[in-house]
């Protein structure tokens, strides 16, 4: 039977690492991922996991430790946020190149400078170009959630790629939200025996992991590479169904709300889409079509599965917690532009960067929103289509 | 005591027909090292030489299972290798005594991999660290390292017609990983094999970390012919610029004392890196690092003698 808690989002993280149960855990902790490890430690020093804790000197040690470890057999995890996944980044794309499963957790941060400990996105989405897998978390339960199918997607023979799993820093992290837990026995077999590959313990088949390629290897390997992560899309799907029938919670890759006959659509991922939920709720009272799209996927990107949907309304906002500086929007913004350009008829759109060092987003703030919108649709223009909410002049 | 003969009778690890240089100290050391133990070994390499020249895809020198993953982490990949291994043993899903050991060049080990080294080494992961101490980074073209000595001429620290080659002193990175009271930590050299092979079972034997420091001479970097290269290094230990010692347990020990000390200038000379030392405005550079030396033997030998 499943259990409900509560509890801030990261014990609902270090349950589902209790319950994976992995075989090495490197983690160096860092606001506001902490909790995580620090109550992963008490599992430890309690003997209610197996896992060997590798108290690393840094997260870059930490990222290399969980490729060696990987690439000797074990199930391997960390956690990380903002600076910490700064550090991490040389051995990210080790890890992905190598084709390592290694599951990551990391508690999205605003990076440095100014120094800030609060959420935005930018720690992940400078990321994003790394090879990982990357699925976002709207609360506590969807994190809980996406960690336990993370294991699975990684591991999968047709996937063996890094997962991140995102969950916004302080709002969810430290947020006291109640969420369900599987029985121990149906997560362990819900992730089944890891299955190594080429691993460095088997003596008597030695293997060489990570040899130098030139101009004349290293394409055919970043080809094969971008492959796995396009095929990852149906694994990804499937792991999910599997998970719904196991949870009762549906895993959709984009999860869409109001959106059948919805004229005005908001796009944004992890706990934003909360708050947007309860503004289309109130909106649709007043009989205002509007709609959200949280995407859970972003790597993969779900293109399809989003222009599918955004080709039916009028006109869409999307809403960035991260800046691309320089670029014409921000990263999300960005992708979906680019989603809909094979569309015959296309929607207006228009960008939103907010809540950049955990700038809160208020019901005030969406409202804005749905209310350019239909000012956008009016018109028949979008003036300015990349603009700042909630941000002082 | 291992004899030649043994030696010799012992499975391949590395395979001749890498691409390192003639005369490169790194697969002489990589060698020497993995004869000492009869266990399957698993290896990590730190970017560099060693590294590039031995996996150069679709090919691999290596007979034992290998992992490179970048410059600064070997020491932390293979800690990760060397916790997976525990993780896995205690749940008998691998049978096998396995030992794990990583190389790392200077650069790799005495600057950019330093913090990787010391947290690993804190940790009391059961692992070697060999540093293959060629006092540059030769991989990338001869630039200086905290391991280049004082007045050697590098890529990026020249002898100029004002500045006179590297102004600084070397790092003395074997005392740095004593003072983390490892259970062991020695000095080596490829000129005294058995000296070495010895220290390097040690190492293996050890129930912790080991780290060895063994200096690796670079025909290319040091300039000089690539057939004199264990002399090369056979002087440096007898002038006792590269002294062979080790701290087992905290107790140190010389292992081996010249009978008559060489003077420093005689090895400085057979090296194009410091030819400029011997022109008449700079020849006071080469009584510097002679009182260097001496004061560090000096320093050795009280440490030795406790």
């Amino acid at each position: 039977m499943a259990k409900k808690h509560v509890e801030v989002g990261t014990t609902a993280v270090a349950m589902a690492m209790r319950q994976i149960n992995p075989d090495v855990l490197a983690a160096y902790p860092v606001t506001p991922q902490t909790a995580i490890v620090q109550t992963f430690s008490q599992y430890v020093a309690d003997g209610k996991v197996d896992t060997e804790f590798i108290t690393v000197e840094s997260e870059h040690s930490a990222m290399s430790a969980c490729v060696g470890a990987a690439a000797a057999g074990a199930r391997v995890m960390t956690a990380t946020a903002s600076a910490g996944l700064a550090l991490m980044w040389e051995i990210l794309s080790v890890a992905s190149g190598l084709r390592m499963p290694i599951t990551m957790v990391n508690v999205n941060r605003a990076l440095s400078a100014p120094i800030n400990i609060h959420c935005d996105h930018s720690d992940s989405m400078g990321a994003r170009d790394s090879g990982w897998i990357q699925i976002y978390s709207e609360n506590s339960q969807e994190t809980y959630d996406n960690v336990i199918q993370a294991v699975r997607i990684a591991e999968s023979e047709e996937v063996r790629l890094p997962v991140m799993v995102m969950l916004d820093g302080f709002i969810i992290s430290h947020g006291i939200e109640e969420f369900e837990t599987l029985e121990d026995e149906d997560v362990k077999n819900f992730i089944g025996e890891n299955k190594p590959k080429y691993s460095l313990l088997d003596v008597k088949e030695p293997v060489t992991h990570g040899p130098l390629q030139l101009f004349d290897y290293y394409f055919e390997t970043k080809r094969q590479q971008a492959d796995a992560i396009y095929k990852s899309r149906a694994v990804i799907e499937e792991v999910g169904k599997e998970y719904e029938k196991l949870s009762g919670r549906s895993q959709p890759t984009i999860e869409k709300y109001f959106t059948d006959d919805a004229e005005l659509l908001i796009v944004v991922l992890s706990s934003t889409a909360g708050t947007v939920k309860s503004v289309v709720k109130e909106l649709r009272k007043d009989g205002i079509k509007v709609g959200l799209i949280k995407p859970r996927i972003f790597r993969p990107f779900p293109y399809f599965e989003l222009a599918e949907v955004i080709k039916n309304v009028k006109a869409v906002a999307v809403l960035d917690r991260s800046c691309s500086f320089g670029a014409q929007g921000g990263p999300l913004y960005i992708e979906i532009r680019s989603a809909l350009y094979e569309l015959v008829q296309k929607p207006l759109i228009k960008n939103y960067i907010y809540g950049l060092g955990g700038r809160d987003i208020s019901l005030k703030n969406i409202r804005s929103v749905y209310s350019d919108l239909e000012k956008i649709v009016k018109t028949g223009r979008v003036e300015k289509p990349v603009s700042y909410l909630g941000v002082r002049k | 005591m291992v004899s030649l003969k043994e030696i010799t009778k012992k499975e391949r690890r590395l395979s001749p027909g890498h691409r390192l240089c003639p005369g490169c100290g790194a697969s002489i050391v990589a060698n020497m090292i993995l004869w000492a133990t009869d266990d399957p070994v698993v290896i990590g390499i730190a970017t560099g030489c060693l590294e590039v020249s031995t996996t150069i895809y679709p090919q691999t020198a290596w007979e034992i299972p290998y992992i490179h993953s970048a410059f600064e982490n070997a020491a932390s990949t293979i800690s990760g290798v060397e916790t997976a291994y525990r993780a896995l043993k205690k749940k008998g899903k691998i049978k096998e005594n396995i030992k794990f050991a990583a190389f790392g060049g200077d650069g790799g080990t005495y600057d950019i991999g330093l913090q990787a080294l010391s947290g690993a080494m804190e940790r009391g992961h059961n692992m070697v660290y060999v540093c293959y101490d060629n006092e540059a980074y030769m991989n990338t073209g001869i630039q200086r390292s905290s391991a280049t000595p004082l007045g050697a001429s590098t890529t990026t620290s020249p002898a100029g017609s004002v500045i006179p080659g590297k102004l600084q002193k070397r790092k003395d990175l074997t005392y740095i990983m004593a003072a983390h009271k490892i259970p062991y930590v020695a000095q080596g050299s490829i000129s005294h094999w058995r000296d070495l092979v010895k220290k390097a079972g040690k190492a293996f034997e050890v129930n912790g970390p080991a780290f060895l420091n063994v200096l690796s001479p670079c025909p290319r970097g040091w300039r000089y012919d690539s057939k004199l290269t264990i002399n090369i290094a056979k002087e440096a230990v007898t002038s006792n610029f590269w002294p062979l010692y080790e701290v087992e347990n905290g107790e140190w020990k010389l292992t081996y004392k010249p009978k008559e000390k060489t003077p420093i200038e005689n090895w400085l000379k057979k090296q194009g890196r410091f030819k400029h030392l011997f022109k008449p405005e700079n020849t006071h550079i080469i009584d510097e690092i002679q009182n260097y030396i001496d004061n560090d033997w000096e320093n050795l030998l009280k440490r030795c003698s406790k």
